[in-house]
């Protein structure tokens, strides 16, 4: 049995969340600045240059490349052969996400649902973080993490569609999702799609589809081909960058599929911004 | 064709009556930041005949909640937060003298006949472009609201601070114009 002992998760969670803030990731560079190349509309092609000068003076200087540095998501695997020491593992990734945010100039953007106070001196900076766990073979612990933004999140929905509404159903409700959203998650975005399993599944679903790396594909081949579909419909809207009218809306679809209940076809639609920030490391 | 301005803050009518959907604006001067809680006290304050804590004549009011500045710098990363949150309180402030607002995404039909009425703009800035927004900002001071933390009133100075024309005072809007253009129809 392998021991990790809480304090290192402590203080690689904090590295990454510091990190992250302020790198953009090379998966979404490189799909920027494909956006950039394709681009019809001069005004969409200015708006990601400057997107693209956003993420070299973040990196250079330091700085986060949002002012909303998002809540913090965790997609944790966890080795069966892994004994924590020291402490909780949900403790671990909340101290290490707290002192990231502070320790790196963070802004902290939890609030009471109803009061709307925020809770920075009551529970602490951004906390508590939304932590997925699952428990698989081996001995080591798996950290995928995103800082996910408000903007992005609020025009995400769920729906379950009845099972006769089939393939062409996903497409319509994903358009539609997207095509209402319009300028507002900050395009050019990545979709995350959550089909199948129940209510919530699909949503967990859509959610982990946001943290695969900016267009690769689904593993299955009829998936990866709804992906390109959806890629497609989706840049027909003509949103564009900042939803200022454009042909790069969408920079991946990401899908994930789950088989479900003969009465149901959950699906859902998760956005992420141009500022897909997020994170991989391995304990 | 989109025009390029650059205004000096407090704004004028005459200034706003130069704006079009689509041009593109270097502001430079004060503008004030205010969120969703600032806006519900503004409002407030109006309708309780109240001084507000900054005059509202001609001024630009950018929907921001900044990340804390590090040592030695005004302000932190300082992109526009999205603004249809505001789309309630708005109104009010244009009506009493507010000429523009800096957010990003769509704003109501209310807000937009505001903008029509009582001649003011709303601009969109960069979302997401925090990093390069921020370094743009001179100064910032917190001069209401301290509590609300991110969402607190700040002065800010700024110098050619880059926004397009979203809605005028025309009743045009970018979002959809320029969705309009380049939309594929089957």
């Amino acid at each position: 049995m392998r021991e990790i002992h809480y304090d290192d998760i402590v203080s690689a969670v904090k590295n990454m969340v510091i990190h992250t803030a302020t790198n953009l990731p090379e998966d979404a560079l490189n799909k920027l600045k494909e956006a950039h190349e394709k681009e019809k509309s001069p005004v969409a092609k200015k708006v990601l240059e400057q997107l693209l000068e956003n993420a070299e003076i973040a990196r250079d200087e330091k700085r986060p490349l949002c002012q909303d540095t998002g809540l913090a998501v965790y997609f944790v695997k966890v080795g069966q052969d892994v004994r924590i020491v020291g402490g909780l593992l949900k403790d671990a990734i909340n101290e290490g996400t707290e002192k990231g945010y502070i320790e790196g100039y963070l802004r902290a953007s939890t609030c009471d649902c109803f009061t709307r106070e925020n809770l920075k001196d009551k529970i602490g900076y951004n906390l508590p973080a939304v932590i997925h766990i699952d428990l698989v073979e081996g001995d080591k612990i798996d950290i995928e993490y995103a800082a996910k933004g408000g903007g992005s999140e609020n025009v995400s929905r769920a729906r379950v569609l009845a099972p006769a509404q089939g393939r062409e159903g996903v497409i319509d409700f994903v358009k539609s999702v997207i095509s209402e959203a319009g300028p507002n998650p900050c395009p050019p975005i990545i979709v995350g799609v959550g089909i199948g399993g129940t209510f919530e599944k699909a949503a967990i679903s859509s959610k982990h589809a946001l943290f695969r790396e900016a267009g690769q594909p689904n593993p299955d081949p009829e998936v990866a081909e709804f992906e390109k579909e959806l890629l497609y419909e989706l840049n027909k809207l003509g949103i564009g960058a900042m939803g200022m009218g454009g042909t790069e809306t969408v920079l991946a679809v990401h899908v994930e599929k789950n088989p479900c209940h003969i009465a149901s076809l959950p699906v859902s639609v998760n956005v992420q911004c141009h500022s897909s920030r997020h994170s991989h490391i391995t304990l | 064709m989109s025009q390029v301005h650059y205004l000096e803050t407090p704004l004028t009518d005459e200034d706003i009556m130069n704006l079009k959907a689509g041009d593109i604006v270097y502001l430079s001067g004060t503008i004030f930041t205010a969120r969703d809680a600032a806006h519900k006290r503004l409002v407030d304050l109006i309708e309780n005949k109240e001084e507000l804590p900054f005059p509202l004549q001609g001024a630009v009011i950018y929907f921001v909640g900044p990340t804390p500045p590090k040592p030695g710098e005004p302000i932190g990363s300082a992109g526009p937060t999205t603004s249809y949150r505001m789309d309630s309180y708005s109104p009010t402030l244009i009506k009493y003298g507010l000429k523009g607002m800096i957010g990003k995404g769509k704003r109501n039909q209310a807000v937009k006949d505001a903008c029509k009425e009582y001649k003011a703009v709303y601009f969109g800035a960069t979302g997401g472009a925090g990093a390069l927004l921020g370094k743009l900002i001179k100064d910032a001071k917190v001069i209401a609201y301290e509590e609300l933390g991110p969402e607190a009133i700040r002065m800010l100075k700024v110098e050619n601070f880059p926004v397009t024309v979203i809605n005028d005072a025309y009743g045009n809007d970018l979002y959809e114009e320029g969705r309009k253009q380049y939309e594929v129809k089957d």
